[in-house]
């Protein structure tokens, strides 16, 4: 059996270990913020992370150190920082964990990127449906203000961090960055146009930055053990440092496993989920979460990185891996994905909202043997219509499954569609009427 | 008034934010757990403390699909339909609850108990299938499992079943962590 080093997990996978800030500092918490508070510039924080190639693990996967670089210097202020806890990718829940079993390394994380980018609040934005991770994190922040972690004039470095927890209301979009910052200022969570960017005009309109969960729980690590120990691990210089991957679906051992980026998925699938959960052979997955188009078992020996993962014609994404046995419909996998998308696209943008609509109900037609020989050349034209058309990168997203499907196993969207060609003759269907033959029937009954 | 008796949390919750409108959800989410659903009244409320007028905060409130705009069961059921879900079986459970509790998707039991929802994902997808049940989270299902839920919380309102701090899987044995 193969071993991974952790960084994340490492913690919450001691015996006993509950999470608390007893526990927490037990282990060496809050030691990385008391080293950086008023010691180390917060532009050698910031370099820092960058030199430690830390990236966005909500999906994107921008250079973190990048990204708070952006916010201007000189700015009067005041700063923001958001930690995106709107987990809600199908196929990802490892923030979910990250909160409730060990919430303390998250915030220390938020102070240390609040000192960073010279924010004096952080919002936690958690979606709605995590209360319990809610509940936790409010404790294990009221336990830090007692310490004095957080609060005002912290350790006496003159530093002042406030975080708050921000519980939304169940909206998907909400976890695409100005769609988040939208919420917050309480408003529809509909995402922004951008430029402007939320580091100039964020929350508020003033600079701010956004970052997964488990980005910024990465952040003391690499404070404690230096950017170059970080940026040794998986795959440099590109993709480096851990993951936290949620692996579902058919396999024996569904759950989250950290692994270096440079693990394979068969690492993952394989060594780790214990392979497929029954006799049947792996038909397809899906490399990170709903938005990434669907692979292969031809990629299984594919790496975890951003790149391998891009190259191989997908992505990686949030990094949830949900693993589907032949016998497995595509096109029904296919058609459950647009549900969630159609369910979930804010409206905001006429190719999205009309085009995830078009396309479920071409699939739920091609699923119920009515399908009809020209749909998939109009499911792709959709498609294309769709794509890189939208203020947000939703477009993208939920165009995936039905493309990489189609790619992939376009065969079986043909023999629905032939089975319903062979049907038309013996289905009995209520008569669509021209407008002169209607007339005509309404004069034969008057 | 419903936030009468919640003064202090209300407070709180505005003295989070530079600006008014930010405590919008924080409102509706707090009105919902006092009601169990956001009422007329408690829009107008809301309207009146975020100085915005109704049908703003009514616009914002049909955005988001936690919000009940009208009143449900005491036991919101939510079975997550995502395909994540749907692969290990959440389809056939939500059949069974809706054959016996007797009612379709959407729909509350006469005796205002159960309201049951197919929902787009919960973010617990490698424990499906799964749902959630007000705050609680119930994972691992059985349709065995959910006929007990469903006993207990008519019974004695509260199942033990219920998930507690997530950790999936419980501890990796075969993993030696550095």
């Amino acid at each position: 059996m193969k071993t991974f080093e952790k960084i994340l997990l490492t913690n919450m996978e001691r015996p006993g270990y509950t999470g608390s800030l007893s526990d927490y500092e037990g282990t060496g918490g809050y030691k990385a913020l008391k080293t950086v508070l008023g010691n180390v510039p917060p532009n050698d924080l910031i370099e820092m992370v960058k030199k430690s190639g830390l990236r966005g693990r909500g999906g994107a996967g921008f250079p973190t150190g990048v990204k708070w670089g952006f916010i201007p210097k000189d700015h009067p202020g005041p700063r923001y920082l958001c930690c995106n806890a709107d987990e809600s990718e199908p196929g990802t829940f490892k923030d979910r964990q990250l909160m409730e079993r060990d919430p303390h390394q998250i915030l220390e994380g938020i102070a240390i990127s609040c000192y960073a980018i010279g924010a004096q609040t952080a919002y936690i934005y958690i979606r709605g449906e995590f209360r319990l991770a809610a509940k936790i994190l409010e404790r294990a922040i009221t336990e830090a203000y007692q310490a004095g972690h957080l609060g005002s004039d912290i350790y006496g470095s003159g530093i002042t961090v406030h975080v708050y927890v921000h519980v939304g209301a169940g909206a998907y979009i909400c976890g695409e960055e100005t769609a988040l910052l939208e919420s917050l200022e309480g408003k529809r969570g509909k995402p922004r146009t951008k430029p402007p960017f939320p580091a100039t005009h964020g929350l508020y309109q003033k600079p701010t930055v956004v970052n997964n969960v488990e980005t910024l729980a990465n952040v003391p690590h690499i404070v404690n053990r230096g950017a170059d120990w970080f940026a040794s691990i998986g795959a440099p210089p590109k993709s480096t440092g851990t993951r936290v991957f949620c692996l579902s679906g058919h396999v024996k051992r569904p759950g989250n496993y950290e692994l270096p980026v440079n693990a394979t998925f068969r690492d993952l699938i394989y060594e780790l989920g214990g392979g497929m959960r029954s006799d049947k052979p792996l038909k397809a997955f899906i490399p990170g979460g709903a938005s990434a188009p669907f692979l292969t078992p031809d990629h299984v020996d594919v790496q975890l990185d951003f790149e391998s993962v891009a190259l191989a014609g997908s992505m990686s994404g949030s990094g949830g891996i949900t693993v589907m046995e032949e016998g497995t419909s595509m096109v029904w996998a296919a058609l459950r994905l647009m549900e969630f998308f159609y369910h979930e696209s804010c409206g905001k943008c006429t190719p999205c909202r009309e085009g995830s609509s078009w396309i479920v109900q071409i699939l739920q037609r091609i699923m119920n043997k009515q399908g009809r020989p020209d749909d998939l050349r109009t499911l792709t034209e959709i498609c294309e219509n769709i794509g890189g058309r939208t203020v947000c990168a939703f477009g993208d997203a939920e165009i995936a499954p039905v493309q990489s499907t189609l790619k992939y196993w376009r065969n079986e969207y043909e023999a629905l569609i032939e089975e319903a060609e062979a049907l038309k003759g013996s289905r009995k269907e209520i008569p669509v009427l021209s407008v002169a033959q209607a007339r005509e029937v309404e004069g034969s009954l008057s | 008034m419903i936030f009468d008796k919640h003064q202090e949390t209300v407070d709180d919750i505005l003295s989070r934010y530079p600006v008014r409108r930010s405590a919008m959800l924080p409102l509706l989410n707090l009105a919902q757990r006092e009601e169990g659903y956001v009422s007329q009244a408690a829009i107008r409320e809301i309207a009146g403390i975020l100085d915005l007028t109704p049908p703003q905060v009514f616009e914002t409130a049909t955005f988001y699909t936690m919000l009940n705009l009208k009143p449900i069961g005491k036991f919101h059921i939510q079975v997550c339909r995502s395909l994540m879900c749907a692969l290990v079986g959440a389809d056939p459970l939500i059949e069974w609850l809706r054959t016996h509790l007797g009612i379709g998707v959407g729909q509350t039991t006469d005796d205002k108990l159960f309201t049951l929802s197919a929902v787009e994902c919960l973010g617990s997808c490698g424990t499906g299938p799964m749902m959630q049940i007000n705050d609680d989270y119930y994972e691992r299902l059985t349709e065995e499992k959910v006929g007990l839920i469903v006993r207990d919380l008519r019974e004695t309102g509260d199942s033990a079943m219920k998930s507690g701090p997530f950790m999936v899987p419980e501890r990796s044995k075969d993993v030696v962590s550095s």
